[in-house]
């Protein structure tokens, strides 16, 4: 008190630097429910409706919570019984070799293709990323209709291959462009001393270039998963019956006027743990290159 | 063994050239080779997967009256305004609210760490089960109106059943799904400013909305413009969302340019045409992608 007395100016600046931390933070915590709302809500209808004992129960009864949560819906999807489901472990089986595949060739070809450039220096080399970006011209979706009929040509129709095939070529640029900035970061020297050393090109790749790109090579992996993992379009078009996926059996269900959505959510809800998963186990290289590559840009 | 017979066994190595590094465009001959073999699979792909196709689906578009029927038809009009909203906002809204959300995620308290791994949960949910939660959550009766009457006593619209509301409908699912992995993207980026910068900024009195403008800003503006860009190319391609979220509802009005050639070419059995709908966006696309060309360029000569 007498300390505010006898300096007034410094106690006002204070209570008014006082007050804009209170208003930081108060401001900070509103925002951070917000965010919580916004990012939680549809996932909390996921949960509302796969927790549902009735089967055909998307409506909301006013109820945060249902009343009787049952794992009825999780039960039918593990188990088999639900209709459209009764092959449930294979299609999920379908869509993880998809993804899987998809990853390892995106990660593997990619890979090959910037070292290539930007470590064994091939000439015309920024052409590639060129041409990685050239892809862009043309959006994934807008080929749908050209590879229905040259997935015949190449007998690759209701092929899981095909369907890789697609996601391999549509995940590239991207791939290619963190592979080349992070590639930029790694002194090309450490190179030429192995290759002073007697190593071939192969080696330089497999004990060079390989353990020191493993950030940039975790985000291409999360990237060409998640784009295999996220494609409805691709699977509904060029497979059939026989060669289900998960995604395609929610558009069946989706379609359904009278299916089990509690089961159908549950699946859904299945489907979404393999990329989550992954991003956990791979997350501090994630970090670490997505720094890197974003300061590049 | 004695130092001489150790030189004698050595000889025959150091007789070959010892490898230099090369200047760029003058390769030894094996190591073009494996270069050449490096890129192969590549190259493979990318002819078989995209060079054919998207020459084959010019080739399908080349008709001239097929524009013409394009033109004619009510429907693509009001889905190329669609898409321009869809884009327009989608993309614009997205990207500037990530750019603000990553400063708020840059401040050092657990719970918004916390806050931040739910906050990337939307990216990692796979676009179709996420789209078909959002569509239910927006039926009658869904969890939206249920909260709207619980909350605020008034009775949610039928959203499906109006073009602007299943539009806007659509461009706040896809903003939902794809902001998070923007705003990772602004956070890395600005969790490389040097913090003396904003030490320095400070002393001469850029604090708050100042030191947003100019300093983050200018430091990340050509990050964000590469993003803004890359997005634009992504959202102008998305069928997902639209498909599955209002599903072109009602009656198409809310269609993109993706979902009405899919429309075209699988439910009125006219390919080709569904293909011209689509290929009608080159002159959007194509100028998009030399931009990023060069801006890619100008940031590796900085390099």
């Amino acid at each position: 008190m007498s300390m505010a007395l006898a300096f007034p100016q410094q106690a006002a600046r204070r209570t008014r630097y006082r007050l804009r931390r209170v208003v930081i933070e108060a401001g900070s915590a509103i925002l951070g429910v917000v965010l919580l709302i916004w990012s939680l809500l549809p996932v909390y209808n996921m949960f509302l409706i796969a927790l549902d004992p009735e089967e055909g129960e998307i409506e909301f009864d006013g109820n945060l919570w249902p009343p009787e949560p049952s794992l009825q819906g999780f039960r039918d999807v593990v188990t088999q019984q639900a209709r459209y489901l009764e092959d449930f472990w294979h299609q999920f089986g379908n869509s993880l070799f998809i993804g899987l595949l998809a990853m390892v060739l995106t990660v593997v070809i990619g890979s090959l293709a910037s070292f290539a450039v930007s470590r064994l220096r091939l000439s015309k080399g920024p052409l590639l990323t060129n041409i990685a970006l050239l892809t862009y011209t043309i959006p994934a979706s807008f080929l749908i209709v050209p590879y229905y009929r040259i997935m015949h040509a190449y007998g690759l129709s209701d092929s899981l291959w095909g369907v890789i095939a697609a996601q391999v070529a549509f995940a590239f640029p991207f791939a290619i462009l963190i592979l080349h900035l992070y590639a930029s970061l790694i002194p090309l020297e450490l190179d030429d001393a192995a290759r002073v050393d007697g190593a071939s090109p192969l080696h330089v790749y497999l004990r060079i270039y390989l353990p020191l790109m493993v950030p940039a090579l975790a985000v291409v992996s999360i990237y060409a998963l998640l784009l295999a993992w996220n494609d409805y379009l691709y699977q509904a078009v060029l497979l059939t019956l026989r060669n289900m996926t998960v995604s395609m059996t929610q558009g069946q269900l989706f379609a359904d006027v009278d299916a089990e959505w509690n089961a159908m959510m549950a699946a859904a809800i299945i489907y979404v743990l393999p990329p989550i998963a992954l991003l956990f186990a791979l997350r501090r290289y994630v970090a670490a290159s997505v720094t890197m590559v974003s300061a590049r840009v | 063994m004695s130092a001489d017979q150790l030189v004698a066994t050595r000889t025959p190595v150091s007789v070959k050239r010892p490898w230099r590094p090369p200047e760029r465009g003058h390769l030894r001959r094996s190591d073009f080779r494996w270069g050449i073999a490096f890129i192969v699979p590549y190259a493979a792909v990318l002819f078989a997967f995209i060079v054919y196709p998207f020459g084959y689906a010019l080739w399908m578009a080349s008709k001239p009256s097929l524009y013409a029927d394009l033109i004619a038809d009510p429907h693509y009009l009001l889905t190329v305004v669609n898409t321009l909203l869809f884009v327009g906002l989608g993309v614009n809204v997205k990207m500037f609210l990530a750019l603000l959300l990553s400063g708020f995620f840059l401040r050092r308290r657990w719970w918004i760490r916390a806050l931040l791994a739910v906050y990337v949960l939307p990216w990692l949910i796979a676009a179709a089960q996420a789209c078909i939660s959002f569509h239910w959550m927006l039926q009658q009766e869904g969890l939206v109106d249920g909260l709207l009457s619980a909350l605020l006593g008034i009775d949610g619209p039928i959203w499906f059943n109006n073009r602007w509301l299943g539009v806007g409908a659509n461009i706040v699912a896809y903003i939902w799904k794809w902001m998070p992995f923007w705003t990772v993207i602004f956070l890395a980026a600005r969790m490389t400013i040097p913090r003396d910068i904003y030490d320095s900024a400070e002393v001469d009195g850029a604090i708050g909305v100042r030191r947003f403008v100019h300093i983050t800003f200018p430091l990340l503006a050509n990050l964000y413009l590469v993003c803004t860009l890359l997005s634009t190319l992504w959202t102008l391609g998305d069928f997902t969302t639209v498909f599955i979220v209002s599903g072109g509802g009602p009656g198409g009005y809310s269609n993109v340019l993706a979902t009405l050639g899919f429309h075209y070419a699988f439910d009125t059995a006219r390919p080709a045409l569904g293909v011209a709908a689509v290929m009608s966006a080159l002159p959007v696309l194509i100028p998009i992608v030399i931009v990023l060309m060069r801006r890619f360029h100008a940031s590796e000569v900085r390099l």
